[in-house]
């Protein structure tokens, strides 16, 4: 395990799911044994405000805030969060947002957060299984199925655009 | 990382409560610090939902007295609130252990204001401890109800925004010795602050801290991380973890027991290093307390007061950078929801230009555009007092325009004794109190109180009718209304008030649409129940 820490923001407007994202990419860091730490900033979150979370994770984690400028992954749910957050991004990070999949394929509207945890999958070393287990864990039952497609939908796309 | 469970700062409190067997916790919602209080309910604990701080500490406190394990939660405000019972608690002392957690908010992401609550450990003369981590969270609470049980005094263990908020990993392990039955013990002496009484209390008062102070020089809550010898840093609470990241090649003493202080072994630690710079968050309470021992320790410049620190500005400090710093592109700002009441609400006062004493809640986002409907808010509760105080004194054309708006968790908490203010001082021209009822604290996440007949858990309770509690006050004329989209007459009512040259008290009564599948499921649960069937109605107005 390199000692380098993985930092990740996920960015959106209340009610979207950004904090529920950023548990569901914890707890995926947790179950393949990394140190990790989470942090957000809740407040007004639910008057539609913009919220973001962090979640860092590696051998040892320090501070619990990815520092401005040094995210790898910057994961926006909505396109007018893109500008507001683009400077939390290091150079050549990458930033994922809803252009990255076709959302008219998505079992609904709510799984876009999870769609995008698809995308952002494909880039990191926890494996399928493990993130299917998180979303299972992380929802209740009857919502698995829907996660679990939508997962895969992003999963997919971003695999192909890598290959390609 | 193996057993390990992610646990944000505020559930590791409530498990450590949990495991310790704290019998009792009591508190007002307050971000950050609510989640400590719903999770200690989730565990199994016992958990109160309090008017107001002040309540809740008192509360805890006879638990206390009375030998049961108790914890007291607020945000940092919520301290000022309850900062008359603290001072004098020190004096007393506990029978079994009471611990005060006060949630600070620097960078107010969501105060009104960002007073750091470390200079009440040394004000009220109490121990306090600073978690810097979820693990520390846990382990400090238990920490501070063996030293409030060793020496019989509450302890202040102060958290902050991103402690409370951040999720780490988390090894529970277990409880530090099982928790004695509650049972009285008279002690006249020790408890009854009469001032004879009192002189012998603050005398035991200091010799506690004294001896405190000399346990906490090899006390295990510090420690030190080895380094250079050319660079020391002194730190505590959430700055450890900046300071790790930003320098990992310094020397650093952690400190955890923050009050009293272990000023030899911070001298110590300074004289063994070349450059000794202490990094704290918010007001310099440690460089001030180190330096009145005569010993130089670097600060942070002025600018790092304000907000919160991160690897960047620690980084900053470090260089003694004091260039401005970039600015963050502003975000969205939250707003009140598209369909909430007090819209209509805020569109009437506006068209009737009052001049409005605002209060703290989710309506105090009336401030902003398209409204600006709000002219002051300061503290919660403080809306009736200051209208009052412009009604007195504005020349009658203005004072008649002059309006207290105020939710119903905030009446409840503080506005009560605003409102005999009100009664047994009435401006010449009378006034208008709106009380904003939409049967939830929304702001903080929906907590309930009083008013909604429904405690902590959401299981009835008796409920406080506010029209009959400000009508037995002594107000005549009082309103209640339901506003609604479309309709005119919430601004009649408010129309007919602010002429009659009365004291009027309108509450706008309508649940808060977050909610209302919720209100759905309580009240059904509320029939099923032998309790009190009023305790489960939400009263829609009438
Ligand atoms: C002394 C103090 N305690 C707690 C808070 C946190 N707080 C701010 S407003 C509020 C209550 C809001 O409830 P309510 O008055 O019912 O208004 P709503 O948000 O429902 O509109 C709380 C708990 C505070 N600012 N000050």
């Amino acid at each position: 395990m390199s000692s380098k820490v993985t930092n990740i923001v996920v960015a959106g407007l209340g009610g979207q799911g950004v904090l529920k994202g950023t548990g569901i990419l914890a707890d995926v860091a947790l179950r393949a044994g990394y140190d990790v730490k989470k942090s957000e900033i809740k407040g007004m979150s639910q008057r539609g405000g913009s919220v973001t979370g962090d979640v860092r994770f590696g051998k040892e984690v320090f501070s619990p805030m990815v520092p401005n400028g040094e995210a790898d992954f910057l994961l926006v749910l909505e396109p007018t969060q893109v500008e507001p957050n683009r400077h939390l991004l290091r150079p050549g990070g990458v930033l994922i947002t809803p252009e990255a999949i076709n959302t008219d394929t998505l079992p609904h509207k709510r799984t876009l957060n999870v769609a995008l945890l698809g995308a952002l999958s494909a880039h990191l070393p926890m494996p399928e299984d493990q993130w299917l287990e998180s979303l299972r864990a992380g929802f209740e039952e009857t919502f698995f199925e829907g996660n679990k497609k939508a997962f895969l939908i992003g999963r997919k796309s971003s695999q192909a655009r890598q290959a390609s | 990382m193996k057993n390990g469970k992610l646990l944000s700062g505020d559930e590791a409190i409530a498990l450590a409560a949990w495991d310790a067997g704290v019998a009792l916790g009591a508190g007002y919602p307050g971000t950050p610090s609510t989640e400590i209080l719903e999770s200690f309910s989730e565990l199994g604990g016992h958990a109160q939902w309090s008017p107001n701080e002040k309540v809740a500490l008192e509360v805890t406190i006879g638990a206390a007295f009375a030998g049961a394990r108790a914890l007291a939660t607020m945000k940092h405000v919520g301290l000022n609130v309850a900062s008359d019972p603290l001072f004098t608690s020190a004096y007393t002392g506990v029978d079994a252990a009471l611990v005060v957690v006060s949630a600070d908010d620097p960078g107010m992401a969501s105060s009104q204001n960002e007073q750091d609550n470390r200079r009440y450990a040394v004000a009220a003369g109490v121990p306090m401890l600073e978690p810097s981590d979820s693990q520390e969270a846990y382990d400090f609470t238990l920490a501070a109800i063996e030293i409030s049980e060793r020496w019989k005094i509450p302890v202040l263990l102060r958290v902050t925004t991103r402690v409370c908020h951040s999720y780490t990993v988390v090894h529970p392990g277990g409880s530090k010795g099982a928790p004695k039955a509650a049972s009285f013990a008279r002690d006249i002496k020790g408890r009854v602050m009469i001032p004879a009484y009192a002189r012998l209390a603050h005398r035991k008062l200091r010799q506690k801290l004294a001896e405190m102070q000399e346990w906490n020089e090899s006390c295990q809550l510090n420690r030190v991380v080895p380094g250079s010898e050319k660079l020391g840093i002194i730190t505590s609470g959430i700055s450890f973890m900046h300071v790790r990241e930003a320098v990992p090649e310094a020397s650093v003493l952690k400190l955890g027991f923050t009050h009293p202080l272990p000023m030899k072994q911070i001298i110590q630690f300074a004289k063994s290093v070349k450059r000794c710079l202490v990094i704290e968050e918010g007001d310099p309470y440690l460089v001030e307390a180190i330096r009145a021992q005569g010993v130089w320790v670097e600060g942070k410049p002025d600018m790092y007061r304000f907000g919160e620190l991160d690897v960047p500005r620690v980084r900053r400090i470090l260089d003694n950078d004091v260039s401005p710093e970039p600015t963050k592109p502003a975000g969205k700002p939250p707003q009140l929801c598209d369909a909430c009441q007090y819209r209509i609400v805020f569109e009437s006062l506006r068209k009737r230009d009052c001049i409005v004493a605002g209060d703290i809640g989710c309506y105090t986002l009336g401030v902003l555009q398209p409204f600006e409907a709000i002219d002051s808010c300061v503290c919660m509760g403080a809306s009736i007092g200051v209208g009052l105080g412009m009604r007195h004194v504005l020349p009658s054309d203005q004072a008649r325009r002059v309006v207290s708006v105020i939710g119903d968790s905030t009446f409840v908490h503080s506005g009560i004794s605003g409102l005999v203010e009100m009664v047994y001082n009435p401006p010449p021209n009378g006034h208008v109190l709106i009380i904003l009822d939409n049967a939830t604290t929304a702001m903080t996440g929906h907590q309930e109180h009083p008013g909604t007949g429904r405690s902590l858990n959401h299981e009835p309770t008796n409920k406080l009718v506010l029209e009959d509690l400000v009508r037995a006050v002594g107000v005549k004329r009082v309103h209640v209304v339901e506003p609604r989209m479309g309709s005119e007459e919430f601004d009649r009512v408010l129309t007919e008030c602010l002429n009659s040259d009365e004291l009027a008290v309108i509450i706008a009564r309508r649940p808060c649409i977050l909610i209302v599948k919720q209100l759905k499921q309580y009240e059904q649960r509320g029939q099923n129940c032998e309790c009190d069937p009023k305790g489960a109605n939400v009263e829609q107005g009438n």
